[in-house]
């Protein structure tokens, strides 16, 4: 008699994935053994749930419109260090105005590449890692405490693989004069296995304090896969207010995942714009969280694909206590067979009354071929809310085209126009003036690969 | 300077404009009057070149040039213009920016260096004043939240700009109060001299009281049934437009 083997089904497939990464993390907790204890216990459990749960398939809900069975099927390594392989930060920073700058080469610190001079000596900036040793009662509190991973087994594995990553405490009724940079460039290496990075971040600011920063993501020297899955954890306490970007620039040939939690006390103020326009798959789960009283958040993007990119963001503002305010606004420029994926949800506590939320979902579709998705999920467990959404998709209006051509500017120029219009939505809600000249250069350069329009 | 004959089109199959004729020279004020529904509105898109339009028969020459062979850019970088009766909104992109976009296309074209920012600004500031108005429209973005008068006002800043050899007035003067249109009409006045011609396309006299026509056509049925000169318009305020258009049915 033959035995026949039946193939795995893909569910099978995707959890028997994690078992290469749960080896990954057993022979090398050597070097995790000068974590401190509750770090290590933090990182064992957060692995065993990446074991159980392994990698999210098409048949979760969540996971239903990005498919990351290629993902899972490519073999990743824990980056080597490559910092050699990068000589200047100088094409990465934004703007004319200085900024403090904390590079990571393949989720590595790298002083070299860093310019941290000047800095207020009640200010942490810098390394994680770093931070885990000189500052561990300023992390332990923090750190893995928000990032609700039984949900999202991606960021289970990145607390399972936590070593490096930005850090900022910005002590009560502090404002930091500059903005700060947290820069990672990703180097694609000559390995038989491509590269993987779990950068882990952590924000902290204290009562009163106020910080502007920049998380941006790129792949630097020559192009090839790799994958970046980053974590990201703020705290803004009572009355902080944190303006905070973030710019997604891999090569065309990476993946992304990444995972922004934020929480909020009363009176506080949170901006995240974040910004995409590289990686071949893209992934971002936001969940931002106003615990306190007064809160408001505003969490803007903006997407700029072509090609076969794809990208999607799962955004989540949870109004937990009464009077909080949250504003939504994603725009979306999809070109070629480029495809965004947008899902919008706003949870109201019980008890979070008087609560005003607004969420926007514009896309624009440059091609046929382009495609995109919005979805609002609206749960609302409060009477006194005010919730509204709103979603649009289409290509460029022919009337607006020929409101543009009858004053001269070709078809071409009319719709690139048109475009950097939807984009500068965005652009007009960047605070920071630097982020705001590095994000008009992006957009420009980006029309300029627009091909013609046919007749 | 343009001259249209027996043209014909409309859309989606629908013939709006059934043969019209019409020659208008260098200098010259025209006005084209008629009731709703009359195609003066489709005649301005057409001759501007709005591609949802078809033309089915006729010729349009604009100085020298087939019209009907240049797509609308073409159009008004020839030095066509077209005041647009409902300018739609362009957010994101502020009039400065659109402005000096559509001044520099038009400078590429007649081989002139294109205007920096500051020399774009200069030019601005000058036309502002000889209009009269303040530049609070310049750094919104393209007509989004503007009111009606704002629009309007926004449509004559940019041919004051373009500074076009023939601009279409598509009734630019509907929904405006009387200083609104005394406003227009001054910065029109402003805008004549003997190389430039106007087409007013307006369904009442009133503004034809600030800009004398020199000649005034009704167009009914997609035709020019009458024309004449500013008396026509006098006649046609205070009698309406009833006793042309039955005359026009039964012709």
């Amino acid at each position: 008699m033959s035995t026949v083997t039946q193939p795995k089904s893909v569910a099978a497939e995707l959890k028997d994935a994690a078992a290469p990464y749960v080896e990954a993390f057993e022979t090398t907790a050597g070097d995790s053994g000068g974590d401190p204890a509750w770090l290590q216990a933090r990182r064992g459990a957060a692995i065993a749930r990446f074991a159980d749960a392994g990698f999210p398939g098409s048949r979760q809900e969540e996971w239903r419109l990005t498919d990351l069975k290629a993902l899972a099927r490519t073999p990743f390594t824990l980056a080597a260090s490559a910092s050699e392989a990068v000589s200047s930060v100088d094409e990465f920073v934004l703007g004319s105005e200085r900024q403090w700058v904390v590079t990571f080469v393949n989720g590595t610190y790298v002083p070299a590449l860093s310019r941290l001079e000047d800095l207020p000596s009640s200010v942490v900036v810098g390394s994680l890692r770093e931070a885990i040793v000189t500052h561990s009662t300023l992390v332990e509190p923090h750190l893995a405490k928000y990032a609700l991973d039984e949900y999202n087994p991606l960021a289970a594995l990145n607390t399972g693989f936590i070593r490096d990553g930005a850090f900022l405490h910005v002590p009560r009724d502090t404002v930091l004069e500059r903005q700060v940079h947290f820069l990672f460039l990703s180097v694609p290496t000559s390995g038989t296995n491509a590269p993987v990075t779990h950068p882990r971040n952590l924000f902290i600011l204290e009562p009163g304090a106020q910080a502007s920063l920049v998380e941006s993501y790129a792949g630097a020297g020559t192009t090839g896969r790799y994958w970046t899955n980053p974590v990201t954890e703020a705290v803004v306490g009572d009355n902080a207010t944190l303006d905070a970007y973030r710019f997604q620039r891999e090569h065309a040939d990476a993946y992304h995942t990444g995972t922004t939690y934020s929480t909020q006390g009363r009176d506080s103020k949170f901006s995240l714009i974040v910004f995409t326009f590289g990686a071949d798959l893209s992934r971002h789960d936001i969940r931002a969280v106003l615990d306190g009283e007064g809160a408001d958040a505003t969490l803007d993007g903006l997407s700029m694909l072509r090609g076969r990119q794809h990208t999607d963001y799962h955004t989540t503002l949870e109004h937990a206590q009464p009077n909080c305010t949250s504003w939504e606004y994603f725009n979306g420029v999809f070109d070629d067979h480029a495809r965004g994926v947008f899902n919008g949800r706003i949870i109201v506590r019980p008890g979070a009354q008087k609560t005003d939320a607004k969420q926007t979902n514009n896309n624009l579709l440059l091609s046929a071929s382009a495609r995109a998705d919005s979805q609002p999920q609206l749960e609302i467990y409060a009477d006194d809310v005010k919730c509204t959404h709103g979603a649009t998709l289409g290509p460029i209006d022919d009337e607006h085209l020929f409101y543009l051509q009858s004053r001269g500017l070709t078809k071409e120029a009319a719709r690139d126009m048109l475009t950097y219009g939807f984009g500068s939505e965005i652009l007009n809600a960047v605070k920071s003036e630097q982020v705001r000249q590095g994000l008009d250069r992006i957009i420009h350069d980006w029309l300029k690969q627009v091909p013609p329009m046919g007749a | 300077m343009l001259e249209v004959k027996d043209l014909r089109g409309g859309i989606e199959g629908k013939e709006i404009l059934k043969g019209i004729d019409l020659a208008v020279k260098p200098g010259e004020v025209h006005a084209i009057m008629g009731p709703n529904g009359s195609g003066k509105s489709t005649f301005a898109q057409v001759l501007a070149g709005h591609p949802g339009y078809d033309v089915t028969g006729g010729s349009v020459r604009f100085e020298g040039q087939d019209l009907l062979e240049m797509e609308a850019d073409e159009r008004a970088r020839a030095g066509l213009f077209l005041a647009f009766q409902y300018p739609v909104a362009i957010r994101g992109v502020t009039n400065a920016y659109f402005l000096q976009s559509a001044i520099n296309a038009q400078r590429k074209h007649q081989g002139l260096e294109e205007l920096d920012t500051l020399e774009f600004a200069e030019l601005l500031e000058g036309k502002l004043e000889m209009l009269g108005w303040d530049d609070r429209l310049i750094h919104r973005a393209v007509n989004d939240g503007f009111s009606g008068g704002e629009k309007k006002r926004n449509e004559i800043t940019q041919l004051a700009m373009l500074e076009p050899k023939l601009a279409i007035l598509d009734e630019t003067d509907s929904g405006l109060d009387i200083d609104a249109v005394k406003a227009v009409s001054g910065a029109v006045n402003k805008f004549r001299n003997p190389e430039r011609s106007l087409i007013l396309v307006t369904h009442y006299e009133r503004i034809l009281n600030y800009v004398t026509p020199d000649h005034v056509h009704v167009l009914a049925g997609g035709k020019v049934v009458m024309s004449g000169d500013m008396q026509l318009a006098l006649e046609l305020e205070a009698r309406g437009y009833d006793w042309i258009t039955d005359g026009a049915a039964v012709a």
